[in-house]
């Protein structure tokens, strides 16, 4: 019976939705208030319709209700509980009721905290952001509705990928959606301005918070499933350039740069028209992502929902909102003229470098991702894009981005000078040059990324820092004023940090990465780098949805027993799945990575041990970057009414 | 305890990526191999090399290489025999040649274009004049005489 609320409600939402999309509109382009005051009541009823539909679907989950089709297909009555729940979007129609939830949840908070935008901007948002609802509504309930029943319900259900059931991968994809959905906001403000036809300061202090939420989220999302990756899949690799990840890993270079040139806007009054078509680019990427994830088209780990004609739907979205949104910019991009004079070395220039930067490697991160397509289209070549290419071709970019950031930083706004900004720094490039070369003496490989990539870490982080240092100015009481610099100065110096501790991570890992594959004999030590493990036995065990096979392994150095290890093999019988559940002792300086492979015919397994340098920065600067946001996002010039536009101003017409 | 031992034994299916039983005794030798493992793809699984891949497609893929280069080929002659057999698509990276050239090139003609219009760009705005030195519209004049009476 809740089923079926839940399913006449996700109707109602999308009633409410097309109502919210078209009256609103209407209203503010006639200037009639009770038309644009519609917005608000709809955005909360929209939402509140969409979280009960979507806590109706986790009802379900929760009680192993197998007569709906969902629930039979993607769950066990012996899992987990926390699995059941994570199971609601671990498939593709719950999923994309998590997505429609996460747009109507952004929509009804920009109706409850938006009371100071004016109100046809307001209006146009909530309109723009209910359409986008009503697109993916219409997705689901014609395509792929969750709350579809069995005519007959089996005794039991059919699992849940057993690859998905881990708390790391549990929290990824709402994450991920929180980010690529945050992104819609964005979207709707950028249209919406397009439409008013202004862009000013304020409209740069309203789209940065929901551009600064979204990067939070996908910064949080992407470094989730990346640990997922690293201790799930077996081998420790943490980035895969898998069409997948790439498609969230887009979405989130765009909104990087969007974040920067949003301040150039509210600060500047500059990049005006660049802002607006990032805006609209980063949503589209979330787009493009989502086609990616659902129709299956660019084969992937993730790929669960292949189906061409969910692919067809979604790219009709998608082609409507980019085609609408682009046209838009097209008619009205020059209305948006420029204010502020800056010289060609300035803090606008540097922010503009760091928008090149990071808009071209995300374009060639979609080049990458969508070549194999193009040349099987166009070419007759059916081919594949893998890892090398990804890594030569977007390293240069990153590394250039970590050469130029703490000096761009640091620069002042309108005019500056490079020697000046440098002046402070000078120091700190010495000492991260000597790092570097450190690096490089102390290794036993011939590579040169470990020592570069400790160099540009070290330059980032101190760069970092320093600039702050110098916030404070000269003279006693530097303590007190430190303490006292905006939220944002702290934000922008642990993101900025943040993003050096994870290309030390990285590289570091890239670099000095080993590998020792070999047959362990019970009781007989092995020497990995400088490391002792002995295998002691093997068990077979019953876990609560599967079988496991765990090693027990010891691991020492000089002597000394620094911990126990226990490595798994797991099958799940329901799912016939195998996976690696390996054992990891982590530790800031290496991670010591070990898996339990197959019995061998002459005695003895088959382990595999890695020595991983670093890895664990890799996700303390991803936790950095995302504090930073969050910091950031915490300012006070947030969290006081920007009451930038009090009046309402008359709006210019665009032609 | 047996029931558990049986169902194991009948879903050891997989092995899970390279096995010691796999490896060359002479290190150069595997070195090479493994260096052929990543640059090959496991054309069976979706986007994984023939290095991680616990398919049996993957496995035996292995052993192939080790055999070729055991045999004497070179890293060009293995890359060709797969080649032949699976397609260009067995390669991880496509080969510098044809229409490929575009994909290699792309980031740096897309830098150079960025850079090239943020540059116009900055010029634009380091010559504009400052938008302070424009007369207030009429309704903006309007506006200031209202608020200068408040």
């Amino acid at each position: 019976m809740i089923t079926e609320f839940g399913h006449f409600a996700l109707i109602l939402a999308f009633l409410v939705a097309i109502v919210q999309a078209v009256v609103p509109l209407i209203g503010a382009h006639k200037r009639w208030p009770a038309w644009m005051a519609v917005a608000e009541p709809a955005a909360s009823a929209q939402f509140l319709l969409t979280a009960f539909s979507f806590a109706a679907l986790m009802y379900a989950f929760i009680v192993s209700d197998f007569s709906l089709r969902l629930v039979t297909l993607n769950s066990h009555s012996a899992k987990p509980l926390i699995y059941k729940i994570s199971g609601t979007w671990g498939n593709h129609e719950g999923s994309m009721l998590l997505w429609v939830l996460i747009v109507t949840l952004f929509g009804a908070m920009a109706a409850w905290f938006g009371s100071n935008l004016p109100p046809t901007l307001r209006a146009r948002v909530l309109a723009v952001q209910s359409a986008i609802a009503v697109a993916f509504f219409a997705f689901i309930l014609f395509t792929s509705n969750p709350f579809l029943r069995l005519a007959v319900p089996p005794f039991d259900g059919q699992d849940l990928n057993p690859l998905l059931q881990d708390p790391g991968l549990a929290f990824h994809p709402p994450f991920l959606y929180l980010g690529y959905v945050g992104l819609s906001m964005a979207f709707s403000f950028a249209v919406a301005a397009l439409i008013e036809g202004r862009v000013d300061a304020a409209w740069g202090r309203w789209v940065r918070p929901w551009t600064l939420a979204a990067w939070v989220f996908l910064t949080i999302g992407i470094a989730l499933g990346s640990w997922w990756a690293y201790y799930e899949l077996g081998w420790g690799g943490f980035w895969f350039w898998d069409p997948v990840e790439n498609a969230s890993f887009m979405p989130w270079l765009l909104a990087a740069a969007l974040l920067h040139s949003a301040i150039v806007v509210e600060k500047r009054e500059a990049l005006k028209s660049w802002t607006i078509l990032l805006a609209i680019l980063a949503f589209g990427f979330s787009l493009i992502g989502t086609f990616i994830v659902r129709s299956g088209l660019l084969t992937s780990v993730h790929a669960f929902a292949n189906d061409p004609e969910r692919g067809v739907f979604i790219l009709m979205i998608m082609g409507f909102f980019m085609g609408g949104a682009l046209i838009l910019f097209a008619l009205r991009a020059s209305a948006m003229e420029a204010k502020g004079v800056f010289s060609l070395v300035s803090r606008e220039s540097g922010i503009l470098v760091n928008n090149i930067l990071l808009a071209v490697s995300c374009f060639v991160v979609f080049v990458g991702t969508m070549w194999p397509l193009v040349a099987e289209m166009f070419f007759d070549r059916r081919l594949s894009v893998g890892p090398p290419f990804f890594n030569m071709a977007f390293s240069p970019f990153m590394l250039v981005l970590g050469l130029v950031l703490p000096v761009a930083s640091a620069m002042p706004w309108k005019r500056a000078r490079i020697a000046r900004a440098m002046r402070p720094l000078r120091y700190v490039f010495v000492l991260a040059l000597a790092i570097g070369g450190l690096a490089y003496a102390m290794q036993t490989e011939r590579t040169l990324l470990g020592p570069i990539g400790m160099f540009l870490a070290a330059w980032v982080v101190m760069g970092t820092m320093v600039d702050l240092a110098q916030r404070t100015g000269r003279g006693p009481g530097r303590l007190r004023r430190l303490t006292r610099l905006p939220r944002a100065d702290w934000g922008k110096m642990t993101a900025h940090a943040g993003l050096g501790v994870t290309m030390m991570g990285v590289s570091g890992l890239m670099a000095w990465q080993q590998e020792d594959i070999r047959v362990a004999e019970f009781g007989v030590p092995f020497e990995v780098g400088g490391y002792s493990l002995t295998l002691d036995q093997v068990t077979n065990t019953e876990g609560p949805n599967y079988l496991s096979t765990t090693g027990y392994i010891t691991l020492a150095q000089d002597g000394r027993e620094i911990a126990q290890l226990r490595p798994e093999k797991r099958i799940y019988p329901v799912a016939q799945m195998p996976t690696t559940e390996a054992a990891i002792d982590y530790d800031l300086a290496r991670d010591v990575y070990v898996v339990i492979g197959d019995p061998q015919e002459g005695g003895g397994w088959a382990v595999r041990t890695y020595i991983k340098p670093f890895t664990n920065w890799i996700w303390i600067g991803s936790g950095l970057m995302a504090l930073g946001g969050l910091l950031s996002l915490t300012d006070r010039r947030f969290r006081v009414a920007a009451g930038a536009r009090k009046t309402v101003a008359s709006p210019v017409p665009a032609e | 305890m047996k029931r558990l031992a049986l169902i194991l034994m009948l879903l050891a299916g997989p092995a899970l990526a390279l096995d010691p039983s796999e490896m060359l005794s002479d290190p150069a030798l595997e070195e090479r191999a493994r260096a052929l493992d990543h640059a090959l793809r496991c054309v069976v699984c979706q986007s994984e090399s023939v290095a991680s891949s616990n398919a049996n497609w993957a496995q035996d893929a292995r052993r192939t290489v080790r055999e070729l280069i055991s045999d004497g080929a070179s890293d060009a002659d293995v890359m060709a025999f797969f080649e032949e057999r699976y397609g260009e698509f067995v390669r991880m990276n496509p080969k510098m040649s044809g229409s490929t050239w575009l994909l290699w090139a792309a980031p740096a003609l897309m830098l150079l274009l960025a850079a090239a219009s943020g540059y116009g760009y900055l010029r634009g705005r380091a010559g504009a004049s400052a938008p302070q030195d424009r007369a207030l519209s009429e309704a903006e004049q309007a506006r200031l005489r209202d608020i200068l009476k408040e």
